[in-house]
């Protein structure tokens, strides 16, 4: 059982987070994307052998956030909140 | 009578306490301190099991964790578990017994002839032999005879398992010479040490070999460091097997009580860890090495040591190292005739008085029916005994070294596979690190602890006579004569992994399988090694070229309550519960769980729900119907940005809400499918709530949290989900206003100050309370929320004036016919995977929508434009006949055969139309409206017309009646 540190919790059980997906997909706005740029952002998804960004959520305080971690040894290498990129 | 107790010694045992057990049906006798295998043996039992394959007769191997051989299942008031080590339970009063795959007894099992054809049945047998012309038809009667102990179906476990979370900043694994050391050096650095070991005391060897510390006998400085340490306030868990150690060092424990009481889980998270696991003694290979009455050489010291027993009267030792010569010395000072045979012609230590020594010699075999009678020596030289101990080195226990990732080195110095690289956070002591001597030993726990960047003093110094490490190594090689057994286990011989071999099965991983080398509940403990250095030798590769097969938790077999604590039953997956449960219940409700909530299908109806739900739905049209809504969503969303938020998440407009109005609308997926659909309700400029599904609350609050932190930011957005704070009463029907007025909530209900689609506030009772006018069964409807609990008065208040008006209680059921009659969806009901907005006739958005907003771009994809969507539709029968099955598809015929256009999402018996009611998604539906549409469901085909989904009152007249 891994140990995720939560930025607002501290280190806690992996079982009490979900992945919430690849960290730097970023949406593309707008309903002029081209079908291809669309599906890669809906569908393709890195599967990284070593370091990974990840995107994380810890259920128990609803924190999401970016871990980066590697994906062999299990090591996490930093947490960062998110925030908020497009907010005022 | 060949084993016996002495009369004297044992410092395990109380021999003021004698205790009975039984074993296949014998009664046997023992002291408080035994286990069941010394009692056994103490009792001269020799055959205490038989072979997973051959049936052969099998004694006692060992004296802990790694007996291939003695299993047993235990019953009796204490306990029931199939397949418990004899050599780790303690024998206690009332225990009932049995060897495991034998019948009737280990003694006299009748399966025994099944030896006779060995030979025809080698390792992958089953695999050849009955593929033709079909496994299954042979597999119940080999399920039959495999397996080894039995499984008590009537047993419940009389309790739930603790599970404890557990932190310090040392864990140290064996409480012997190593690990005892390890701990006081860290307590003594200040460190807060939990020591545990897998034996009822901790000592280790100390506690059956010879050693003084610090110029103490080994148990005197043994009782005085775990006295030290326990004042100290140090944990110390005897009986505690560490069986795993997992990702970022989580270390797994199972603590054994012995007493009824389940075993306790302990889930260490320690800062540093110390290994200090021992060594397990190999066996050698001769022919029938497997034979009752041949043992470890250590374990009979310790059955003489600690449990007074003297294993045989005639004992051969058989050897390769050093560790054997003080077995022979004590069994021999023990009153048994000793000869000691030694593969090795110099380099050993000096022979012990009154021990016979024959030296450069191999055991060739062993002879005997139920129990050895002799071996033959490799010259050919017959020795009578009635017992043959046996040592063909040592094996450290790097298991959960192994599961930890560490990488492991061959020592052929130590022939044996030691702990290579370090791995973080985890130091390796003792005989696990490969020592031998106690000064060996001290040392290798000054250096762990160091390692770990601590500081290591002062260290317990040896003074006493010391074991030595000479060994030579003695590994099972092709070609030998007779059935050598190397995994006792299994049934695997030498010849079986000569047979692996030769089909090219040499990959230690894909032997393990071939053979089952290392499987079962013993995982090879004893058998890998000469295993994979018997591969090693047909193969022409070293052993550490052969490699091991990956070390996996558990170490030792962990029962299923430990795992599961309290997450049985109920609390396997909780249910939500209602504030108002007891008072519907009280009412008559039936309770079923739906999405995760515990809610009354319907109120009484005995053994006919069905019409106790028809007379619901039917009653609920006539007058008033009372229904607790209060799974219902409420999550609220705060903010300046709260109403650009909502524009960007819902798939309708929300900003152009004024305050005090509710609308109606879908949620998407990024790709475009229907998530959630709802009402949102706008109490004030910056403040709404999202009303979702029941069963969607949790997934809609992690989405709308998502899109908060990752686009709007935190300042920008509040989000509260208050679901569980009120409860929600609906009243509904076309005397709702009058029944609510009666409750003088202190609002006008005037339709033209309280419309639909508005929500007003007023009180009840002092306390605040919600009215919306959000209808889910198409009847003029009022939703008043409350604290939820004040909500019980408020109920009651309504059930008392509703009489009345005839109101009726109801249950989910029939609200599900009301809102199917209405043509209102369930999301992920009516709908699936693939069901976009438009195609539940919902276009304008889609159609006129500018900004964007969650999925938007999907729904402009050739897939979200292709013209044979499936769409929602209503689906009708003629009066008189019965509901559609739900599922049934909508098929189309080509060339004769049948194609699905869509299929049956809801289907319901109306009261009030007296006729069936359905909803479905069928390819381009909506344009089809009037069509018959074929629908088979289990072969058998109806004929249904396609409608509009509405089925009653489609004007909506009744919302405002």
């Amino acid at each position: 059982m891994q140990l995720f540190p939560c930025p607002f919790c501290g280190p806690r059980d992996e079982s009490e987070f979900h992945y919430g997906g690849h960290a730097g997909n970023a949406r593309p706005d707008g309903a002029g994307m081209p079908a291809e740029g669309w599906a890669g952002y809906l569908y393709l998804r890195p599967n990284p052998k070593g370091t990974a960004r990840e995107i994380w959520v810890h259920m128990n305080c609803g924190e999401f956030f970016v871990m980066e971690r590697d994906t062999v040894s299990h090591t996490v290498l930093s947490v960062t909140t998110l925030g908020g990129e497009h907010a005022a | 009578m060949t084993a016996s107790r002495l009369a004297k010694g044992g410092s395990a045992i109380d021999r003021s306490r004698p205790i009975r057990f039984s074993f296949d049906g014998s009664t046997v006798h023992g002291f408080a301190g035994d286990t069941i295998a010394s009692a056994l043996l103490a009792g001269d039992v020799a055959v205490v099991g038989r072979s997973f394959k051959y049936h052969r007769p099998r004694g006692i191997w060992g004296a802990g964790v790694e007996e291939p051989n003695a299993m047993v299942d235990v019953g009796g008031s204490l306990a029931s578990a199939p397949n418990i080590r004899a050599t780790t339970e303690p024998a206690r009063d009332g225990l009932v017994t049995r060897s495991v795959n034998a019948t009737p007894t280990a003694q006299t099992d009748r399966n025994a002839f099944l030896d006779r054809f060995a030979r025809f049945i080698p390792a992958a047998f089953y695999y050849k032999t009955f593929m033709w012309p079909d496994w299954h038809m042979f597999e119940p009667r080999i399920r039959a005879m495999a397996g080894l102990g039995k499984v008590d179906r009537d047993w419940t476990s009389p309790g739930i398992a603790d599970q404890i979370n557990h932190h310090c900043d040392l864990l140290v694994v064996g409480a012997g010479p190593a690990g005892l050391a390890a701990a006081k050096l860290a307590a003594g650095a200040g460190l807060s040490v939990t020591l545990v070991d897998d034996q009822r005391k901790p000592g280790g060897s100390l506690a059956h070999r010879a050693g003084d510390v610090d110029g103490k006998p080994a148990a005197t400085w043994v009782a005085e460091s775990v006295a030290q340490l326990a004042g100290a306030g140090h944990v110390i868990l005897p009986s505690t097997p560490a069986f795993g150690i997992y990702d970022h060092n989580l270390v797994g424990l199972n603590q054994r009580h012995f007493d009824g009481r389940p075993d306790t889980l302990w889930r260490v998270r320690p800062r540093q860890i110390v290994l200090a696991t021992g060594a397990i003694e190999r066996p050698l290979p001769f022919a029938n090495n497997d034979l009752p009455g041949i043992m470890s050489a250590d374990a009979a010291l310790v059955y003489l040591r600690r449990y007074a027993v003297l294993v045989g009267r005639r004992v051969v030792v058989a050897t390769n190292n050093d560790s054997a010569y003080e077995v022979a010395a004590a069994l021999a000072e023990a009153g048994a005739d000793v000869t000691l045979v030694d593969i090795r012609r110099d380099g050993m230590p000096d022979t012990p008085a009154k021990v016979r020594l024959v030296k450069g010699q191999a055991l060739a075999s062993a002879s005997g029916r139920l129990r050895v009678e002799g071996v033959t020596l490799d010259d050919g030289t017959r020795l009578d005994a009635d017992c043959v101990l046996v040592s063909g080195g040592w094996t450290p226990t790097i298991h959960l070294f192994g599961q930890a990732r560490g990488k492991l080195a061959w020592s052929e110095q130590r022939a044996a596979f030691l702990p290579g690289d370090a791995v973080d956070g985890i130091a390796v002591a003792g005989a696990a690190s490969g020592a031998v001597s106690l000064s060996e030993v001290f040392a290798s726990s000054v250096n762990a602890v160091a390692s770990l960047g601590e500081t290591a003093e002062p260290a317990p110094r040896s003074t006493g006579p010391e074991s030595t490490g000479g060994i030579s190594a003695a590994w099972p090689m092709p070609g030998s004569k007779g059935r050598i057994w190397i995994d006792y286990q299994n049934d695997v011989t030498a010849k079986d992994v000569e047979l692996a071999a030769r089909e090219n099965f040499v990959s230690v991983e894909h032997l393990k399988r071939y053979t089952t080398l290392g499987m079962a509940t013993d995982q090879g403990k004893t058998s890998n090694l000469p295993g994979l250095a018997l591969m090693a030798a047909i193969t022409g590769r070293t052993v550490p070229e052969v490699g091991t097969t990956t070390y996996r938790p558990p170490f030792t077999p962990v029962p299923l309550p430990s795992f599961a604590g309290v997450r049985v039953g109920e609390m396997l997956a909780p249910l939500r519960r209602l504030p108002l449960e007891n008072v519907h219940r009280a009412s008559g409700g039936v309770f079923q769980e739906y999405g995760g909530w515990l809610r009354p299908a319907h109120y009484g109806g005995g053994a006919d729900a069905d019409r106790s739900i028809q007379d619901e739905a039917l009653r609920a049209r006539q007058s008033v119907a009372l229904f607790d809504g209060s799974t219902l969503g409420k999550i609220e969303v705060i903010g300046p940005k709260a109403a650009e938020f909502l524009d960007f998440i819902y798939y309708n407009t929300m900003s152009t809400l004024k305050p005090g109005r509710c609308r109606y609308g879908f949620m998407l997926s990024e790709n475009g499918v229907v998530f959630d659909d709802g009402v949102l309700v706008r109490l004030d400029e910056h403040r709404f709530v999202v009303s979702c599904s029941s069963s969607h609350v949790a997934a809609v609050h992690a989405r709308l949290e998502e899109w908060r932190q990752d686009r709007f930011g935190r300042g920008a957005v509040y989000i509260h989900n208050a679901t569980a704070d009120m409860a929600t009463l609906t009243v509904s029907g076309p005397n709702a206003r009058k029944l609510v007025e009666t409750l003088e909530l202190g609002l006008s209900l005037d339709d033209a100050v309280l419309p639909h689609m508005a929500i007003g506030h007023g009180s009840y009772g002092g306390d605040e309370v919600r009215i919306a006018r959000v209808s889910f069964t198409g009847d003029r409807s009022y939703e008043i929320s409350i604290r939820a609990d004040r909500a019980e008065p408020l109920w009651a208040h309504l059930r008392q004036a509703g009489q009345a008006f005839d109101a009726v209680l109801i249950g989910l059921e029939a609200l599900m016919i009301l809102r199917a009659e209405k043509g209102f969806i369930v999301i992920g009901k009516d709908t699936d995977g693939t069901t976009l907005p438009h195609d539940l006739g919902s276009d304008a958005p889609r159609a006129k929508r500018q900004a964007d907003y969650v999925g938007r771009r999907s729904l402009f994809t050739d897939e979200a434009s292709r013209g044979n969507r499936m769409q929602l539709v209503g689906l009708t029968v003629p009066q008189g006949e019965a509901p559609l099955p739900t599922g049934g598809h909508g098929i189309t015929r080509i060339e004769g055969r049948l194609r699905s256009q869509g299929f049956v999402t809801s289907s319901y018996q109306s009261p009030t139309l007296g006729r069936p009611v359905a909803l479905g998604l069928i390819e381009r539906g909506g344009a089809r409206h009037g069509e018959a549409i074929e629908i088979q469901h289990l072969g058998k085909i109806r004929t249904a017309t396609i409608a509009a989904p509405c089925a009653f009152d489609p004007a909506g007249d009744r919302l405002h009646a």
